[in-house]
């Protein structure tokens, strides 16, 4: 009889392990769902069709789109994937950042970089490798964490620029109080954080300009 | 009581089952010229630590006692060595570039400062791993330590 209690014992054992095991795999799915309620309650505000103007809906749609089209495979559509990124940041919004973690991962992907020199392209090269892994992870982890790889992540992006230029003006600047001291891009000169977002919006300087 | 017994024995027949799915070991005796261990000079404490911890998961040499032979545990080390090894592996450490290591350097301080390395479902049956304040600590400067000297 004691036998049985103790292949109960580890038949308990196994199934609680079992249990545990698969739990653990649940945690990556949950966040997928939120993805897109910002573009929807906008529809609502215009839910009496009175007015005739029903622009306002295109250019939401717009937006969509410029940050969807990123089959060019230059260092602009990274530079625009980067900074959709980081107004999502600014914005606290988490899914957002989620999506164009994905769309950054995907230009990075298709960068081409056979116009450069050899020296530039083993750089470069570094450069796109380590920035994809950020942005992957960026695609897939809560805002604390995204804030964490976008540090990274932005000076990969300034070091690319460095090397590839741009026909944009940009402008580094920096937040002494996050994680030791973090830079981040931005086409604007006014300062919105990314590290912080709302917490602490304008916390920062101008530190360069690019262009 | 009759129900109980009949479950508890499905149960034991489809645990005994599962031990014969074949997993993959991760096992190998070299370490190569690339181990983090080898291309810096870690304190021992810390070497000792660092593998107690982290290599199961973060290098080609899973250590297999008993309970990780059998199922589901070794299905579980499996799938995380996986995914662990492909986000940091300590045996190709010198295969990074600067900027890659620099990159993993803190990635790993991020991951022992917030606790979650390392992975709390093993630490569960394997209580070597954790890893007290001081060790986290030690462990921190030290690869900050190394970052400095990277970057
Ligand atoms: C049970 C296996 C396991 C152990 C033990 C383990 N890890 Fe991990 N580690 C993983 C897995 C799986 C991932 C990838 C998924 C994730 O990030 O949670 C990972 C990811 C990582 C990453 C990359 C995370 C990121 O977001 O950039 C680092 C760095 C890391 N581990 C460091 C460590 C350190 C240091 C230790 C020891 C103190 C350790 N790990 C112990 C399984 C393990």
């Amino acid at each position: 009889m004691s036998k049985l209690r103790s292949t109960l014992g580890v038949v308990a054992i196994a199934f609680i392990t079992l249990t545990a095991v698969s739990c653990n795999d649940n945690k990556k799915e949950q966040n997928k769902a939120d993805g897109d309620h910002s573009e929807m309650s906008v529809d609502g505000d215009h839910s009496e069709m009175n007015h005739d103007n029903s622009d306002g809906h295109h250019d939401v749609d717009k937006n969509a789109m410029a940050i969807n089209d990123s089959q060019d495979s230059k260092a602009e559509v990274i530079l625009k994937d980067y900074f959709n990124l980081k107004n999502a940041l600014v914005g606290d919004d988490n899914a957002k950042a989620k999506d164009l973690g994905m769309a950054l991962t995907k230009s990075l992907k298709s960068f081409d970089v056979s116009s450069h020199s050899n020296t530039e392209q083993t750089e470069l090269k570094d450069i796109i490798v380590d920035a994809t892994e950020h942005a992957e992870h960026i695609s897939e982890s809560d805002i604390a964490h995204q804030r964490e790889h976008f540090k990274i992540l932005s000076k990969d992006i300034t070091d690319m620029v460095a090397i590839t230029g741009t026909n944009k003006k940009l402008y580094e600047q920096f937040c002494p109080m996050y994680d030791g001291g973090s830079v981040w891009l931005s086409m604007e000169k006014d300062i919105k954080n990314p590290y912080y977002g709302s917490q602490m919006l304008n916390c920062g300087k101008l530190q360069r300009e690019i262009n | 009581m009759k129900i109980f017994k009949v479950i508890a024995w499905i149960a034991l027949i489809a645990f005994v089952g599962i031990q014969f799915f074949p997993t993959d070991r991760n096992e190998s005796d070299l370490i190569p010229q690339t181990d983090f261990m080898l291309v810096n000079q870690v304190p021992t404490s810390i070497q000792n630590q660092l593998k107690e911890s982290c290599y199961d998961c973060h290098s080609n040499n899973t250590k297999y006692p008993w309970y990780n032979k059998i199922q589901p545990a070794a299905w579980y080390l499996e799938d995380h060595v996986k995914e662990g090894k492909s986000e940091l592996n300590f045996n190709e450490w010198d295969s990074l570039s600067r900027r890659r290591k620099a990159s993993k350097l803190r990635s790993i301080i991020k991951q022992v400062e917030s606790d979650e390395m390392p992975l709390s479902s093993y630490t569960l049956i394997h209580s070597d791993a954790v890893l007290s304040k001081a060790q986290q600590t030690e462990i921190i400067e030290y690869m900050r330590q190394l970052k400095g000297e990277a970057n």
